[in-house]
């Protein structure tokens, strides 16, 4: 039997800033039956989209397809002139995007883009799209499927917009779909409704087609077979069940082992030991104050929180629920404009600049991105050097034996010292992220979302660092994060929050079974790694209706 | 959501009513700041100080600035600019039609610069690294680079001096036929366009290439969007804001920044008239020469951010 797809010794080469040339994707050989759907699967840079767009003959700016053959259908994608690639894009094969609200025109009504593929092509007439769309609208559950077209994107959410995606690149019944990480942009409870949408299209219409992603609990719901890239090689080809039970490749492993999470008690302090970090009842806003005190938009409400000596706090919950803006009150960078913050015994004040230089030591805040976290300009001495400096005063020499001794904590060659971020990779930069933390001797860090940009092997390592740091230099920890498993590795209580507000605390072993609703629907939206989760997974429609705005 | 537009617009509004108000305020008191005395020119080296002291006050020149500014402002208001020290004319009839005339100028190049500078910016942006794009890029930086007077001294010497096409200078006076019209505006109006496309080419073409380079229009790409449908569908619509920009701050070049233009082909236009004004010292002249270029760039710029907040599709 002849494939649908099949791709043989693909390479792609890409051109650096520098002018140098990289072979990003070193002859990779692929096969899609019709009907099946193969995920790839690899940590950023392994090459993933790149080959998924390689089956529209598509490489992005800077790359160009050097040698191999992409065959569609019986016809050679790399060999086809522009004008040819064209005539085949969106109709025989079309592409989901990682960001629906990026890939949505904002000037153009929704319908419309739905539909452009039908007026660029020609394959049906326009009025008949519409019914279509409308029908596909409905099969992906949108709501008011008659009208969501006539909307513009900014004005319908996240979620929505990616089963949007989804039916605009069904409109012209393609024979193969690319889906490239549709749902990394979305929130847990949201993700289970996309995905819910996505498996019942693809099996109603016998969708051929690659799944591009980097979470295997994700990918084991939608694909037939995986295949695990890393360096624009393939490592492991197998079917979904055999690579999720039965990884051969020690780098599969690696993977697996990343996704599961392995919580130990982190310490034996009780949670009723003496409280190092208390925070009464803070309410946190943005924008001009209103006359009655409060500002325009009110993102943190009424939240209490208290961090146990040696113990560690983990806030979780969606996009937009103020965790962030929490850690922010709690580092004084935005002051509350209600509650306060008491730190061993004293009461901090409310803003950073009227806290004095022995608190602002005592608790330090890590950044989500260290790409914009640390400065382009300096080298890693620099960014470690500051620190020790400003709060210690240290003199050259000393300073210097400090900086070895930090980059030794955080496991990164004594060496790199002398590079400046851009030279660094993910990971690498998020230890010197760390690092400038730890050069005050803080108490407390405040972590927030500092794995969420690295890769899952890459974050279990840091997750590893974390916790023997800990064990070494008397730390606590506020772990922020939105990836639950992570949470749960690291914490030993954990408060979940929803627009604003505090509305469960918990502890890793009960997370089996949370008592608020929320905390119920939020935890069993996390995929595992069984293929049939999605399946057999049952939510309240009540709870879902009350808490998801999807 | 109307509500929203109609509030930012008239917003924006109420900043250019702010703005006017300090510019006519800078303006006057930029005059003012001149030096020599205002009746001592008028009556001449020989006047008696009676005689100066008398029209000092006949003048109100001695009531504290404020209240002149106030005066004057008041003046403005209602459309009356003073009088001429230099002839004792109303300085709005000396002004209504060298208006005209430049209006007229001004006109004429942003029918012939604006369509020619979008296309050639936007085409640049489609035909991004070829040949055509860097010839044209540094065509334009080339132009910049040269002073307007050398280009319009240059376009002299070879259309009037050498090929004896064109006449040096704009006789409009004499405009009775097209071909009269065209011979006496084609000189201006082309350096004035060299003058103002370069700016517009740049900015069309940046912004472009920007929108060019966001997801969704990758996304038209892999539905299959042709070239032009990617640039004129997708990109375009959401340029339009700091193009219109672009647009609008060069044409209000066309308003104040003519005088060297109108010196060199002796054309009879507000700019001309503003620098004879100055030589003359006649204040009130050059206080409504200045306050009419300020108003003019005024009115650009506020147009310009009211069809930016429209075609922002966040804010429909």
């Amino acid at each position: 039997m002849t494939s649908l797809v099949q791709i043989r010794d693909l390479r792609v080469e890409a051109t650096t800033d520098s002018g140098r040339t990289i072979e990003i994707i070193r002859g990779v050989d692929l096969d899609i039956a019709e009907g099946e759907i193969v995920a790839l699967i690899g940590e950023s840079g392994s090459g993933k989209t790149t080959i998924a767009m390689s089956l529209m003959g598509y490489a992005r700016a800077g790359c160009n397809i050097v040698g191999g053959s992409v065959t569609v259908d019986g016809v050679d994608m790399v060999k086809l002139s522009e004008k040819d690639k064209a005539a085949v894009r969106g109709a025989k094969i079309a592409y989901v995007p990682q960001s629906a609200a990026a890939a949505f025109n904002p000037a153009i009504r929704i319908m419309d883009q739905v539909i452009e593929v039908v007026h660029i092509h020609g394959v049906m007439p326009l009025e008949e799209a519409r019914r279509k769309a409308v029908a596909l609208f409905r099969a992906l559950s949108l709501p008011n499927p008659d009208s969501i077209g006539e909307r513009y994107p900014h004005q319908v959410s996240g979620g929505q917009l990616q089963r949007l995606a989804a039916a605009m690149a069904l409109i012209a019944s393609p024979k193969v779909l690319i889906f490239d990480e549709p749902t990394t942009a979305l929130d847990v409870t949201t993700q289970v409704e996309v995905l819910r949408a996505f498996k019942s299209v693809i099996s109603a219409h016998r969708i051929a087609g690659i799944y591009v992603s980097h979470d295997l609990a994700v990918v084991a719901q939608i694909a037939d077979r995986i295949i695990v890239l890393r360096n624009g090689e393939v490592q492991e080809t197998g079917n979904t069940a055999d690579i999720l039970e039965r990884p051969q490749h020690p780098y599969t492993q690696q993977l697996l082992a990343a996704v599961a999470p392995h919580h130990e008690p982190q310490s034996d302090a009780s949670a009723a030991a003496e409280a190092l970090l208390e925070v009464h009842d803070v309410s946190v806003g943005y924008g001009p104050l209103r006359s009655d005190g409060q500002p325009a938009i009110v993102a943190v409400e009424n939240v209490s929180l208290r961090v146990a000596r040696g113990r560690n706090l983990g806030i979780i919950g969606e996009s937009g629920c103020g965790k962030s803006t929490l850690a922010r009150a709690i580092a004084g960078i935005l002051p509350p404009f209600a509650g306060g913050v008491v730190f061993d015994g004293r009461e901090l004040g409310r803003s950073a600049r009227s806290r004095n230089a022995d608190q602002l030591r005592q608790v330090q805040i890590v950044f989500q991105h260290a790409d914009t976290a640390l400065n382009p300009a300096h080298t890693v001495e620099d960014i470690l050097g500051r620190p020790l400096t400003f709060y210690h005063g240290m003199p050259r020499k000393q300073r210097s034996a400090r900086i070895d001794q930090l980059l030794d904590m955080v496991k990164l060659p004594r060496n790199l010292r002398l590079r400046r971020p851009a030279e660094l990779s993910g990971g690498q930069k998020q230890r010197v992220n760390f690092a400038r933390a730890l050069a005050a001797d803080p108490r407390l860090i405040i972590c927030d979302e500092i794995t969420s940009a690295l890769d899952t092997v890459v974050a279990a390592a840091v997750i590893d660092l974390l916790k023997e740091l800990q064990r070494e230099l008397d730390l606590a920890y506020v772990f922020i994060s939105h990836d639950l498993s992570v949470v749960e590795a690291i914490c030993d209580d954990i408060v979940v929050m929803y627009r604003g507000r505090k509305i469960e605390q918990i502890t890793p072993e009960a997370m089996a079974r949370p008592e608020h609703p929320y905390t119920q629907l939020l935890l069993s939206s996390v995929p595992k790694l069984d293929p049939a989760w999605l399946d057999n997974l049952r939510q309240d429609p009540e709870q879902v209706r009350e808490y998801c705005q999807r | 959501m109307k509500h929203r537009i109609a509030s930012l617009i008239l917003a924006r509004l109420a900043i250019a009513l702010v703005t006017a108000i300090i510019v006519s305020f800078a303006v006057f008191f930029a005059t003012a700041m001149l030096p020599g005395d205002t009746a001592t020119i008028l009556l001449g080296q020989a006047a008696t100080p009676e005689a100066v002291e008398g029209l000092r006050k006949a003048m109100h020149l001695d009531d504290p600035a404020i209240f002149r500014f106030l005066r004057w402002l008041a003046g403005v208001v209602q459309g009356d600019l003073g009088v001429s020290y230099a002839n004792n004319m109303p300085v709005a009839k000396l002004i209504g039609g060298r208006l005209v005339n430049t209006l007229k100028l001004a006109g004429l190049t942003a029918i012939v610069a604006v369509p020619l500078a979008l296309t050639l910016g936007i085409t640049a942006a489609m035909l991004r690294n070829t040949l055509y794009d860097r010839c044209l890029t540094i065509a334009v930086i080339g132009i910049v680079s040269v002073p307007e007077f050398m280009i319009a001294t240059l376009a002299v010497l070879l259309f009037a001096v050498y090929l004896n096409w064109l006449p040096a200078v704009s006789f409009t006076s004499e405009i009775r036929t097209v071909h009269d019209f065209a011979r006496a505006y084609a000189m201006p109006v082309v350096t004035l366009t060299i003058v103002i496309s370069a700016q517009m080419i740049r900015m069309s073409r940046a912004a472009v290439i920007e929108t060019l380079n966001t997801p969704y229009v990758e996304m038209a790409l892999l539905k299959g969007a042709s070239r032009g449908r990617l640039v004129l569908r997708h990109a375009l619509p959401n340029a339009l804001g700091p193009i219109v920009n672009a647009v609008a701050l060069s044409l209000s070049y066309l308003l104040g920044g003519v005088i060297i233009i109108e010196t060199v082909f002796n054309y009879p236009g507000i700019a001309k008239l503003m620098v004879d004004a100055v030589s003359t010292r006649d204040l009130p002249l050059i206080q409504s020469c200045a306050i009419i270029f300020c108003f003019g760039f005024l009115l650009l710029t506020t147009t310009a951010d009211i069809i930016a907040i429209l075609s922002n599709p966040r804010l429909r």
